[in-house]
């Protein structure tokens, strides 16, 4: 069974099971400040997803598919890989992958914040509505397609085809961009990205990493609204 | 959906453990597909010899006195070894095309499921933790292998619609995905020659490959041909006698990762299939990228 020590609640997934996990996650009540360690992960799917309590989660290992998906308020942290759809529509809260995330990290996202500090895969970003998503190495193809509000930061460098069909999602990468999707444009970097690139960094553990060495893609706002010029686009 | 392994081994000492260790893989992808199950090991096989896997829906009486009747059949000595409703005929390369001729006459019911100097394919219905237990894969020994759980979406849920699919000497193919242009492909290849049992598609992207290698190209560049004609969803791995391939269509939407270590290449849909491993905690973990062909040869 599951251990509780002074400072953890101890979840062995070798040993339990992942509902008796993801229970005892959703009946947290206001007020708890306990930390939580899973082990074992090994690969499982929907670790702690659906948290809606500021709970810290450490998962010491990789997880499968959809971790933190829905994650409202908690802070947690991935000792390892995580598999595609890592922090799915997540509202608040933060998530922290130390290794590489696979596909559809944070797609559709809402809020908060989702760091993956080595690469991630296809369609990161893919239709987030507000998620701010800071990612330490590479994003594969696809990503950021049709995101509409919410931050992306790449440290390295983005595949083909980088904010496809974007609506208003910002887009910070330093390295080279193979291609860019339909409507999706290089824009100046005013002051005021700047700024709010810094901020990103910092809180997502990159503040030694200068903002000025980024470079902002957008929407070039074309394909809003139909045009029957623009059929080619679509 | 579907899962899919393979494990290519570089250290000869986990030879022994090949089938355990592919087996336990296979088993934790069983909920991405509980239609059939099949499994391709790459032993070491005898000097001159070829293996033909077959299979048989009446096994009790098509491998009752086959070894006597094919040898006469044929004229010189064979082996049959059964394993449930699969069995492994041993015999001289130089009878392969005679034996398997013989055997269309003799037991008209049987089945080839692969063929090869190396390789053993067992496939049939039901989940990956039965197919093995079926067929004793978890004691086999061998170099390389391959494995697949199915959730059939092309073509019927049969022994013959199982992966992996084998259409030349010590090749097979397990597949994730759905190939669009299947039923094109599959007629120019029928006028080149290649026969099918099936309406499945990845029979016909093993036959593809098969085609091209049979042409002389090497798999590696059979793979980068494929990129070009396959239309549809795909990760392929790819056994041949001596190797190991991986590629994924250039959408890439179907999952794979793949962990090397000094004693070993493997292969997952998902890194669940690959957590027991040893020494996975120190391997080199990664995703393959879209339309890259990986290939690793003994």
């Amino acid at each position: 069974m599951a251990e509780t020590t002074e400072s953890a609640r101890v979840f062995d997934l070798g040993k339990v099971p992942l509902r008796s996990l993801n229970q005892a996650l959703h009946q947290v009540r206001d007020g708890s400040n306990e930390d939580w360690e899973v082990l074992n992960p090994g690969g499982s799917h929907s670790v702690a997803v659906g948290v809606d309590s500021p709970v810290a989660i450490a998962v010491r290992g990789s997880v499968g598919y959809y971790c933190g998906g829905m994650n409202d308020g908690a802070a947690i942290t991935v000792h390892g890989s995580a598999g595609p759809g890592v922090g799915e529509n997540m509202m608040s809260g933060a998530i922290v992958v130390k290794g590489d995330a696979s596909q559809y990290a944070g797609a559709t996202g809402r809020g908060g914040l989702l760091v993956i500090e080595g690469n991630a895969s296809s369609r990161c970003g893919i239709s987030m509505k507000g998620i701010d998503i800071v990612v330490g190495g590479n994003v594969g193809h696809m990503s950021a397609f049709m995101a509409q509000s919410g931050t992306l930061v790449v440290l390295g460098d983005a595949g083909e085809a980088l904010g496809d069909s974007i609506y208003e999602a910002k887009i910070f990468v330093r390295g080279e961009v193979k291609s860019l999707g339909a409507d999706c444009i290089r824009k100046a970097m005013k002051p005021k990205h700047i700024e709010r690139l810094k901020g990103l960094l910092e809180k997502a553990g990159f503040g030694d990493v200068d903002p000025a060495s980024f470079t902002r893609y957008g929407s070039a706002r074309k394909l809003y609204n139909f045009n029957i010029d623009n059929a080619d686009a679509y | 959906m579907c899962g899919i392994v393979g494990l290519f081994l570089k250290d000869k000492a986990l030879e022994p453990r090949l089938g355990a260790l592919l087996s336990d893989m296979l088993v934790s992808l069983t909920d991405r597909g509980p239609d059939s199950a099949g499994i391709a090991i790459y032993g070491v096989g005898a000097q001159g010899q070829t293996k033909i896997t077959i299979q048989s829906p009446q096994p009790d009486l098509d491998f009752e006195g086959l070894e006597t009747a094919l040898a006469e059949a044929i004229g010189t000595p064979v082996t049959v070894v059964r394993k449930s409703t699969h069995a492994v005929v041993e015999l001289p390369a130089a009878e392969t095309d005679a034996a398997r001729a013989a055997l269309a006459r003799l037991r008209p019911k049987v089945r080839v499921m692969g063929a090869g100097s190396a390789v053993e394919i067992y496939k049939e219905v039901g989940l990956p933790d039965a197919v093995v237990e079926r067929f004793g894969v978890r004691a086999m020994s061998g170099t390389h292998g391959i494995g697949h759980t199915r959730m059939a979406t092309e073509s019927a849920v049969t022994t013959l619609g199982a992966h992996p699919f084998s259409t030349g000497p010590d090749q097979c193919l397990v597949h994730n995905g759905s190939l669009s242009n299947h039923n094109n492909v599959r007629r120019d290849l029928v006028r080149e020659g290649m026969t099918f049992e099936t309406e499945n598609d990845t029979e016909v992207a093993a036959a593809y490959l098969s085609a091209r290698i049979a042409k002389g190209k090497d798999l590696g560049t059979a793979l980068e041909d494929g990129l070009r004609d396959l239309d549809g969803f795909y990760t392929f791995v790819v056994g041949t006698k001596s190797g190991f391939g991986v590629l994924r269509d250039p959408v890439a939407c179907k999952p794979a990762v793949l962990a090397e270590t000094d004693q070993y290449v493997a292969f997952g849909s998902e890194y669940r299939a690959l957590a027991r491993l040893p020494g996975i905690g120190s391997a080199r973990v990664w995703e393959p990228e879209p339309a890259t062909v990986y290939f690793w040869e003994h």
